[in-house]
């Protein structure tokens, strides 16, 4: 558009401006809280599922960009968060609702926004945003609006480069451990569910909570399961109280090179011969626990339409991602886990995405243990991919029969 | 799984001609198919009997036959070719419907032909409504409760159980042709008797009423391995009740939450593999209770459709070519995402702007229908924006649809309480104006919830028109237009003009918004259609402009031309113009950087690899003219052709022109010589051709004096006119003051709207039995070059549109064509013509008239390449850009030596009919409205016969005009005009011969007998047409009559063909009942004495069963040939 006119340009108190790391800078108007926010700017693909998105623990300390250009549409219901509150650290969008429509919202999602004080900025071009990560990458950014923009002192509108500054200040996403910080504090059980519900367990599961989206044990419940979530400082000796069927390791937000206690705890899991199953950082972790590297993909995969390959079946599922991470292991080789001499045996690689054949899930030969980079409980996203649950399920069941025989 | 090495050539069907709920959306998915699979090395073998198609292009098959689709011939062809497989998929329900006919009569078998795509089984799964019920109960899904019925005595028991409103739905038809909702029992009875007579299984399906509920669509693909995607989801604005082809739409959806959206995506796969489409693409519709979320699911079609067209020009994922690809055994994830090229096709497009479809309706043209939309389609196109929110996408949609009145408009006086309430009752019923009445009742201050009491439309959409009515308000109200408020109103869907219109600027308006904007540097920007919301790289460049910050245009190194497209498909301006452009696309691109603009989702034009370039943009002055100025600054523009898409291009040159664009070919002064009557008439007398005597008027009295001087009748039209919209014969001073006084008003408000200046009407001396003819031509400045020279069959007075023709001429002699060559070789030279002309003339009593000139391609371009074996419009293409004849001549683009205009003895005869809606089109009480052609267009698309001579290349174009084509025996209804009894005995006698029975009315009778022939005599039956065409008919007995009227035996089956030529227009029309009798009963009726003397003779062929095939690529090395031959 390349708007000559200065007013267009420069901004008032009234705006909100959006600040990379890298010095772009995207004058626009605040939505929900007013403030100062700052995290790793990521984008999400998705055109359904904005509640799932901002309740999605993985996103603490970032801020996500919509790319769908009309958000809050549906406003905000009691039955989609996949977690007790939002959890991104700002939100971009280019066209907020001004109604909320839909049988099931009550409530708008600015109102809800406003609620948990999330500083969010729309009225961007956020396809140039995107764009731009796409080249430059994922950085750090900040958001600006009402007194945020203001100089305390002199009550000025402050500069470009003070708010720069401040962005550059701000911890980067790589060498971060923030599971902890959104684990759960007391442990919890879901019971089983649907037909389920009522009945004796079929299975227990304890699922350690690195950031984990209600959906998960909610469709682990469907499936007869009794889901103990406990906290990410747990230990062995507290998950085997439990007498799991099988343990689970959650997505969650963060570096997972900095997640040295949680990889030294799936390895206790893993010797002690329980069945495993991990999604998104829970993948992560495995492949760091059976001796692969991890490594920050350049913008990530955010969004639900993902075309992921199952190896093992040669179909293609359509899925929903949200990680920054991937792991660093062979594909189209069944190879012996590198940790400790092979000590878990072998591992191939079960899962990758079509898109750029990335590493997108494991699957261990000589124990139970498997696990996949990207959500199969969706929430928000296509079900494709829901038959791991099953296959967890199946797993479990296999051993559980194993251990009875023996 | 790669490709499978067992098909070495396919059948490929096509679509046939363009009806209403099948247009061109089938040519651009064969097409892509075609490609395909010659690219895959595949021998292909299209049959299609539409010649105004790209498909049927010699390069796009090894072998074409543009032949009826009828079981019989599509036998001959598989006899001859041999194919190894059967694509049906891909050309709508009529190829679907034939290819099931094939299977049924066990040609597929006898041949060993196999069908991909999907299976006899799958087809009927989907189609069936019993049988599809029990797939959906299997997904998971709902359907409305419903039974279905073959009499009407069924129908009524199912009623009494589920109560009213009930929705009637024929099996196996298209478009929702027969489909409706009933509210009591005599709109069931209606309705259900005549879905039980379009269904070709005489079945129909009755089921509760969902009206007012959400409707959404998915478009699916499956291929050989399972695999799955959801290309696009699609959402109506207007809720159950009005057909998906009449609504408007919106992609993706916009109202439903993750979790319901992905319910209907898990019921659809379900769907998809419950039906076993086993490769390709499906389409399901969905209703929603707003209330409580229940969902059902509506109905599926296992094939390609008119909304995969749209999904795929949406997103950017080419659904017809991907099903071509799955077809031949490729999986999804074998196939590369064409835009991205790094990522494959198993994926679900997402994306990051707003698409609108908006249809467009041709009401105008059928005076009397009701203008009520319904479960059954009604529009005849339709137009697609993308923008950067929904007002943008909304606003650039509306005013794609290039219609007067269809843009929201602040006109007048705020409304008051009065004017809202009446708006808020009109709105209650869905017609196509409905849009602008909540427009206008929210200004005038009606509440949003009153907008959804009375049209169940989504909070969500009433809320964004309420936002475009505050910001408008905004715009009209402020001191001055500030940046910031300017781009709030462009980002609101605004126009310039309508934004002139809000500050009322007067006529330079538009002019004075644009200098403001440019000065503040607001421009929009072009982003890319990915696929991808920009997660990737996009390699083609497929744009569409917003306003926004970043520009995504690339440079260009190469001279670039920019083709303006035709914009949606409407009676007139149809499939034939985007075959123009699409031509020019092909041949410019050999030298220059082609740019497609165009808004027509259902065109070849707008497929994205197509051209060079392609902006999905609306066609007006503001929007091309800010592509140009982006374009300049990419690289260097050599300038625009105007001349191919029909009227909607060619009435921008002026302005165009004005603003500094270049022009290609015919200049625009030249243009409004040819279009300007007084301008054209002195280019006339300087050549000493004759025209029929016509004045021009602005008003009244001009009209009456035009008229008195001229003498009736008069044929009376605005100028600048398309399809002979608004035309009309004229007999006397009563009729002519009702017509003036229309026209005039409709004139003020097109001017109010599209800033176009009022233009004078024409007033021309009506030509009575006189042949009429169209000769498309080439043009360089010095050598003419025909293209055709199409004798009509009808006489003079049927709009050269509606009227069937032939070329070669059937009767012309050398004299009369060497005069019409030097005829053409004048106005060409006189009009400046560079590039195409199309000029339309008569013979009366032998003297030559010239009726109109259009310097531009014409409908009939297509049709003429086809029958002369040349590609007029590519030639054309090389004259815009300063190239000779000669060169065309030497390119091989035309014939070495001769034209078009000659005659080769041995020649094949190619015969254009055209295709008429009536049966979509009804009276509020349910008759179809009159049926009489006139000088106003009506037809949707042609088809083309083709045979050794005249009556075969007739008889196939009434077999692929009409399902089973001219009668061979039984009974036929004779009721001429005085005028025409001289002509009737000597056909009457061949009737006989041919062993048909005649029956007639009285007066046609007493003729035949006093020629020694016998018939039948019926009573009398007439209507007031012109005053109430409801009053029912009255009956007069006559003398010796059988006792009943021809109504009564054409309802008890007992009449095969008619012949009813109508006394002129306005006087009592008796005929109108027998007509609409006929058309409820798909008789062959005909309306003018000389088309029935053709049909005669094409009933000896067809008696005769000695049709023979020849592909079109045969045809042209014939013509090449005979060329030499006759050089040599």
């Amino acid at each position: 558009m390349n708007l000559t006119d200065a007013a267009l340009n420069s901004y008032t108190p009234e705006d909100a401006v959006l600040i990379l790391e890298d010095g772009q800078t995207y004058i626009g108007d605040p939505y929900g809280a007013r403030g100062a926010t700052f995290g790793e700017i990521v984008f999400s693909t998705g055109m359904t599922g904005y509640q799932e998105t901002l309740t999605d623990p993985s996103y603490d300390r970032q801020i996500v960009i919509q790319t769908f250009p009309h958000i809050g549409d549906t406003g905000v219901n009691d039955e989609d968060p996949e977690s007790s509150r939002i959890w991104v650290s700002g939100y971009v969008v280019r066209q907020p609702s001004p109604i909320a429509s839909n049988w099931r919202s009550t409530r708008t999602l600015d109102d809800e926004l406003d609620r948990y004080d999330i500083v969010g900025i729309s009225g961007i071009d956020t396809r140039e945003l995107v764009r731009h990560l796409r080249s430059a990458g994922v950085m750090r950014a900040g958001v600006f609006s009402g007194d945020a923009l203001l100089d305390p002192e002199t009550g000025a509108v402050r500069p470009i480069n003070v708010l720069l500054a401040q962005v550059r200040d701000t911890p980067k996403m790589q060498g971060r451990r923030l599971y902890d910080e959104v684990s759960t504090d007391q442990p919890y059980t879901v019971e089983p569910s649907g037909e389920y519900e009522g009945k004796d367990p079929l299975f227990t599961v304890v699922a350690v909570d690195l950031g984990l989206k209600m959906m998960t044990p909610r469709l682990m419940s469907q499936r007869g399961c009794r889901v103990h979530v406990v906290p990410s400082n747990v230990t062995l000796e507290q998950i085997e109280v439990l007498h799991p069927d099988g343990v689970f390791f959650s997505n969650g937000p963060g570096d997972p090179e900095q997640a040295g206690p949680v990889v030294e705890l799936l390895r206790e899991v893993l010797a002690a011969g329980h069945p495993f199953f991990g999604i998104c950082f829970g993948n992560q972790l495995f492949g760091r626990a059976l001796g692969f590297g991890t490594y920050k993909l350049k913008f990530g995969h955010r969004g639900s339409n993902q075309p992921v390959k199952d190896m093992t079946t040669g179909k293609v599922e359509i899925t929903t991602h949200n990680h920054g991470f991937a792991v660093d292991a062979p594909i189209g080789e069944t190879v012996m886990s590198p940790y400790g001499d092979g000590k878990f045996g072998r591992v191939f690689v079960s899962h990758i995405d079509l898109n750029d054949d990335v590493v997108e899930g494991l699957q261990c030969v000589d124990i139970p243990a498997f696990s996949v980079q990207y959500h199969p409980e969706a929430a928000g996203g296509p079900h494709d991919a829901a038959y791991l649950f099953d296959r967890f399920a199946e797993l479990m069941g296999s051993e559980q029969g194993g251990h009875r025989n023996a | 799984m790669p490709k499978r090495n067992d098909i070495s050539s396919v059948l490929v069907i096509g679509s046939g001609p363009i009806v209403i709920g099948q247009a061109a959306e089938f040519d651009y998915s064969g097409t892509q198919a075609c490609r395909v699979l010659r690219e895959e090395g595949v021998r292909v073998i299209l049959v299609n009997s539409n010649p105004a198609t790209i498909m049927t292009d010699p390069e796009m098959a090894d072998a074409t036959y543009i032949e009826p689709i009828d079981t019989a011939i599509l036998e001959r062809i598989i006899a001859k070719e041999r194919p190894d497989a059967l694509l049906p998929t891909l050309g709508g329900q009529t190829a679907l419907n034939a290819a099931i006919e094939l299977g049924k009569a066990g040609v597929l078998e006898r041949y060993h032909v196999e069908l991909i795509g999907a299976s006899l089984e799958a087809i009927n799964r989907g189609e069936d409504r019993e049988k599809f019920k029990v797939v959906v109960d299997a997904a998971g899904g709902e359907s409305a409760r419903s039974e279905v019925a073959h009499t009407m005595e069924g129908v009524d028991k199912i009623v009494e159980k589920l109560g009213f409103p009930v929705v009637i739905r024929p099996s196996f038809t298209m478009g929702g042709l027969g489909s409706g909702i009933a509210h009591d029992p005599e709109e069931l009875h209606r309705i259900a008797s005549a879905g039980i007579h379009y269904s070709p299984t005489d079945e129909v399906l009755v089921e509760e009423g969902i009206e007012g509920w959400k409707e959404y669509e998915l478009e699916l693909m499956r291929d050989a391995k399972d695999n799955v995607v959801v290309v696009c989801p699609i959402e109506n604005v207007d809720p159950v009740g009005v057909h998906t082809g009449d609504s408007i739409t919106v992609a993706p959806t916009f109202t439903l939450t993750d979790r319901e959206y992905q319910r209907m995506r898990d019921i659809g796969i379900a769907i998809i593999r419950g039906v076993g489409v086993e490769t390709g693409g499906c389409n399901i519709q969905f209703a929603i209770n707003p209330k409580t979320g229940r969902i059902i699911v509506i109905e599926m079609n296992p094939r390609v459709s008119r909304s995969s067209a749209l999904a795929s020009k949406a997103t950017g994922f080419p659904i017809a070519k991907i099903a071509a690809k799955l077809a031949l055994g490729y999986t999804l994830d074998e196939i590369r995402n064409d835009i991205t090229q790094s990522t494959p096709a198993s994926f679900e497009p997402t994306i990051d702007y707003v698409v609108t479809k908006i249809p467009r309706f041709a009401f105008e043209k059928f005076p009397g229908a009701d203008p009520l939309l319904t479960t059954s389609m009604k529009s005849v196109g339709e137009a697609m924006a993308l923008g950067g929110n929904f007002q943008e996408s909304l606003g650039k949609a509306m005013r794609s649809i290039d219609k007067r009145h269809m843009g929201f408009n602040w006109d007048g006086e705020k409304p008051d309480t009065d004017e809202v309430n009446g708006l808020l009752e009109q709105m209650r019923t869905p017609t196509e104006h409905r849009y602008l009445q909540v427009q206008r009742a929210l200004w005038g201050g009606a509440s949003e919830e009153q907008i959804f009491d009375a049209t169940k439309i989504d909070p969500w959409f009433i809320r964004q028109f309420a936002l475009i009515n505050e910001t408008a308000m905004l715009v009209r109200n402020a001191e001055t237009l500030s940046p910031r408020l300017l781009l709030k109103a462009k980002r609101a869907g605004l126009s310039d003009l309508q934004i002139a219109g809000l500050r009322r600027l007067g006529d330079e308006g538009e002019n004075v918004v644009r200098e403001l904007r440019w000065s503040y540097g607001l421009r929009p920007v072009y982003k890319t259609v990915d696929t991808c919301a920009a997660e990737f790289d996009a390699v083609t460049p497929y744009y569409y402009s917003c306003y926004a910050d970043e520009s995504e245009l690339r440079h260009r190194e190469r001279e670039a031309v920019i083709i303006l497209g035709s914009g949606p498909n409407r009676i007139g301006q149809g499939i034939e113009f985007d075959y123009t452009c699409v031509h020019a696309v092909q041949e410019l691109g050999k030298d220059y950087d082609t740019i497609m603009v165009n808004c027509n989702p259902e065109t070849v034009s707008t497929d994205y690899d197509m051209s060079d370039r392609l902006y999905f943009e609306p066609l007006t002055f503001e929007d091309v003219l800010e592509i140009y100025e982006a374009e300049c600054r990419m690289g260097p523009v050599k300038g625009v052709v105007v001349q191919l898409g029909g009227q909607t291009p060619l009435s921008l040159a002026a302005r165009l022109k004005a603003a500094g664009v270049p022009i290609l070919g015919t200049s625009p002064e030249h243009i409004d010589l040819a279009e300007n009557r007084e301008l054209f008439g002195e280019v006339l007398r300087k050549e000493h051709l004759n025209a029929p005597r016509y004045g021009t008027a602005q008003n009244m009295d001009e009209a009456r004096e035009a008229a008195h001087q001229i003498g009736y009748p008069v044929l009376v039209r605005p100028s600048y006119v398309l399809g002979g919209r608004g035309m009309e014969i004229v007999y006397d001073d009563s009729q002519l003051e009702t017509y003036v006084n229309r026209a005039l008003n409709e004139a003020k408000a097109d001017t109010v709207v599209s800033g176009r200046l009022p233009s004078p009407l024409l007033i021309d001396k009506f030509l009575q039995d006189a042949i009429e003819i169209d000769v498309d031509a080439l043009f360089d400045g010095k050598e003419l070059y025909i293209g055709g020279i199409m004798e009509h069959v009808e006489e003079a007075g049927v709009h050269s549109g509606d009227a069937a023709c032939t070329l070669p001429p059937s009767t012309l002699s050398d004299d009369q064509i060497n005069r019409l060559r030097k005829a053409t070789y004048a106005l060409a030279q006189g009009c400046g013509v560079r590039g195409l002309m199309n000029v339309q003339y008569a013979f009366m009593a032998n003297t030559l008239y010239v009726i109109e000139a259009n310097p531009r391609a014409s409908r009939t371009v297509p049709f003429a390449s086809k029958a002369t074996g040349v590609a007029l419009a590519k030639a054309a293409a090389r004259l815009l850009v300063g190239e000779t004849i000669a060169d065309q001549r030497r390119r091989g683009l035309l014939l070495p030596k001769e034209d078009g205009g000659v005659i080769h003895p041995g020649q094949q005869v190619a015969v254009k009919e055209s295709v008429l809606p009536f049966k979509r089109f009804r009276t509020p009480v349910g008759k179809t409205v009159d049926v009489l052609l006139g000088p106003e267009m009506r037809s949707t698309g042609e088809v083309m016969g083709f045979d050794r001579d005249f009556p075969h290349a007739f008889a196939k174009s009434q077999l692929a005009a009409y399902s089973g084509g001219l009668p061979t025996s039984g009974t036929v209804f004779l009721s001429v005009n005085d005028t025409d009894k001289r002509q009737l005995p000597l056909m009457a006698v061949r009737l006989i011969e041919l062993g048909f029975t005649i029956c007639a009315t009285e007066g046609t009778a007493s003729v035949l007998r006093r020629y020694g022939i016998d018939s039948k005599i019926v009573d009398k039956i007439s209507t007031r047409v012109d005053t109430d065409p409801d009053t029912p008919p009255s009956i007069e007995h006559a003398r010796g009559s059988i006792g009943k009227n021809v109504v009564d035996l054409i309802e008890d089956g007992d009449i095969d063909m008619i012949l009813n030529t109508p006394n002129s227009r306005g006087s009592r029309s008796d005929g109108y009942s027998i007509r609409v009798a006929a058309i409820a009963a798909d008789l062959p009726q005909f309306t003018t004495i000389t088309e029935f003397s053709a049909v005669l003779m094409a009933i000896e062929a067809v008696k005769n069963n000695d049709y023979q095939i020849m592909s079109i690529q045969e045809h042209a090395r014939q013509l090449f040939a005979m060329d030499q031959q006759d050089a040599a």
